[in-house]
């Protein structure tokens, strides 16, 4: 019905606000009720003159005070020369939301193991990653997860864990681009890459 | 002003129903009102209707996007509960005039900062009039833009609607998790500055920064306390990622979880509890934590699969969070307290709760996979995008 249409709306936001009901048109059933706002003094206009408000320093400094020191490890990989592709063959996938190390990954922690056994100053860098499908923190505490299940790995293979570092990038570094199941089973993984002193 | 039968007729409903259904307790102490007003509820509550008048261009954008994303739609005269008439030329006057009672109830000018900035006033000072609670107009919002889409951002600043956006950062990396110290301008975020995650401490007046937690492994999701004084965040160097809490400036620092896979704390306005998302048998779930430590409880999210990103209103009532069905993303609502379910809103991610308690800003998948910032009512569920900044616009955080 046409009328209810238009009275339902209005008496739900009558409601809502409580105004007037305009009892001046003569409904002497409806007790008028007062406004629910001071009305303006006198009906006259109020100005308003706006400040600025504080700017925003935009020049940011690009160096920063260094915050506390973490002393669990005692290397930087920033510090170190950094060989990707020394262990690329050996990057360890992941499935779906998952952070556990798949059986079918075991030859290739055993092969980093030993890349780290043979070379006593290297230490150990691990990217976690991620595909695109969860949100932005979530996927952030994934990859961290996947490399520190690929450190626990690592440290069961005979590897002190104080040779590793893990790093997650979530979904941002994502090894392939595209928005499918083949790109995002490349994307959930855990990258070595493999650091000496300069 | 000749009456119809029509408008009459609804004048009469209306009056009746007011008569036979009193809702609300109203007293009135030397000319000042005390409004209680109904319960609205979560993503079905109807807009109010007005008629917006006399203005052209920006200032109308500005104040129909202003009181869309509070609970305001827009309706010829005659339909309109409430009727907003006013000029632009040259600077911004209106008024706003109650259509029931035929009652004038603001008259403003303004002068003085931009055009935008007094549309955006008279906004503020409608929704003040009408609704009997302070406006967003003024307000604004941190986030991460990524301009080639993944991969390095830097933090911008905008007003709500994303207008003025101006950069905070020029480190050209990773960016996430910005969040306001309330009240001040200053930012805490993740960067990837020094090649790992940190968490930084940004003040905006003067452009200073530092490290508060640049651990090994994961520092992230930075979350300040109602009062300024701790901040919540999640590390891994114990060798999960878990809730930590410390002061503000990084100092005694405790930790607060033991879960393998926690993340994303909220505190709650009282400062008594941190939500975060976290798992638990198998499943993923909201949990709260009292903010001292103790025993976790589990939130009821039924019907809301995978939450995550939960943010806690400022009145202290709700919380809102992402949840995740298959691909797609939608913007849920849950009572903070009680155990009630959650109600599912928009597609979307990342909600964070503007001043108000009922506007929250987050982003959605736009055109070519790319996420754009877009500000919802949560209870009229009226919603609209901001302007862009840059390719991707994500992790918005309202300044409180």
């Amino acid at each position: 019905m046409k009328l209810n249409k238009l009275i339902f709306p209005l008496m739900i936001a009558l409601a809502a606000t409580l105004a007037s009901t305009g009892c001046k048109h003569g409904f002497n059933k409806v007790t008028p009720l007062p406004g629910p706002y001071p009305q303006p003094p006198g009906g006259e206009q109020q100005s308003s003159t706006l400040q600025s408000t504080t700017p925003i320093n935009t020049e940011t400094n690009p160096t920063y005070t260094p915050g506390p020191i973490d002393t669990s490890t005692n290397w930087d990989p920033s510090m170190m020369n950094q060989d990707r592709a020394a262990l690329a063959a050996y990057t360890v996938h992941f499935k779906f939301d998952s952070a556990v190390v798949q059986d079918s990954e075991q030859s290739n922690i055993a092969n980093v193991a030993q890349a780290l056994t043979g070379d006593a100053n290297a230490k150990l860098l691990i990217e976690g990653h991620c595909d695109e499908r969860g949100t932005e923190e979530y996927n952030r505490s994934l990859g961290e997860r996947r490399a520190l299940a690929l450190r626990e790995a690592l440290a069961k293979s005979g590897i002190d864990p104080m040779r590793i570092r893990t790093i997650s990038y979530g979904k941002d570094k994502p090894a392939d681009p595209g928005h499918d199941e083949a790109a995002w089973a490349k994307n959930r993984r855990g990258e070595f890459i493999l650091c000496h002193p300069k | 002003m000749n009456i119809t039968f029509s408008r009459a007729a609804k004048l009469f409903s209306a009056g009746l129903f007011l008569a036979l259904t009193p809702i609300f307790a109203q007293s009135q102490n030397n000319g000042t009102l005390q409004m209680n007003e109904r319960v609205p509820v979560l993503g079905l509550t109807p807009p109010i209707p007005v008629a917006l008048d006399g203005f052209t261009g920006e200032a109308a954008e500005v104040l129909k996007f202003d009181l869309y994303v509070q609970g305001f739609s827009f309706v010829a005269p005659d339909a309109a509960q409430y009727l907003i008439h006013g000029s632009d030329s040259g600077s911004v006057t209106g008024t706003v005039t109650d259509n029931l009672a035929h009652k004038m109830i603001l008259s403003r000018s303004y002068n003085g900062a931009s055009l935008r900035r007094q549309a955006h006033a008279f906004a503020d000072d409608i929704v003040q009039t009408i609704q009997n609670r302070k406006g967003i107009g003024q307000t604004k919002i941190a986030y991460k833009s990524q301009p080639g889409g993944e991969g390095p951002g830097e933090i911008y600043v905008a007003d709500f609607d994303g207008f003025g956006a101006q950069t905070v950062t020029t480190d050209n990396a990773i960016v996430a998790k910005p969040a306001w110290v309330p009240g001040k301008l200053a930012l805490y975020y993740t960067s990837y500055a020094r090649d790992n995650p940190d968490i930084f401490f940004h003040n905006l007046s003067n452009g200073q920064r530092r490290v508060i937690a640049g651990y090994s492994g994961l520092n992230t999701s930075a979350a300040v306390s109602a009062d300024g004084v701790k901040l919540a965040m999640v590390l891994s160097k114990s060798g999960s990622p878990n809730v930590w809490v410390c002061n503000a400036d990084g100092t005694n620092l405790k930790r607060l979880t033991t879960g393998v896979e926690d993340s994303s704390p909220t505190w709650s306005p009282d400062g008594d509890w941190i939500c975060f998302a976290t798992k638990h048998n198998a499943r993923r779930q909201l949990a709260k934590i009292p903010a001292g430590g103790g025993e976790v409880r589990y939130l009821n999210t039924a019907g809301t699969p995978n939450p995550t990103e939960p943010d806690w209103s400022p009145d202290g009532k709700w919380i809102a969070f992402t949840c995740q069905f298959g691909g797609e993303f939608d913007i849920c609502v849950l009572p903070a307290h009680g155990s009630m379910a959650p109600t599912v809103l928009v597609p979307g991610q990342n909600p964070s709760w503007s001043p108000n308690s009922r506007t929250l800003v987050f982003n959605h998948r736009a055109a070519g996979y790319r996420q754009a910032l877009s500000v919802l009512d949560v209870f009229t569920k009226q919603y609209k995008d901001c302007r862009r900044a840059t390719g991707n616009d994500s992790q918005p955080a309202w300044a409180r």
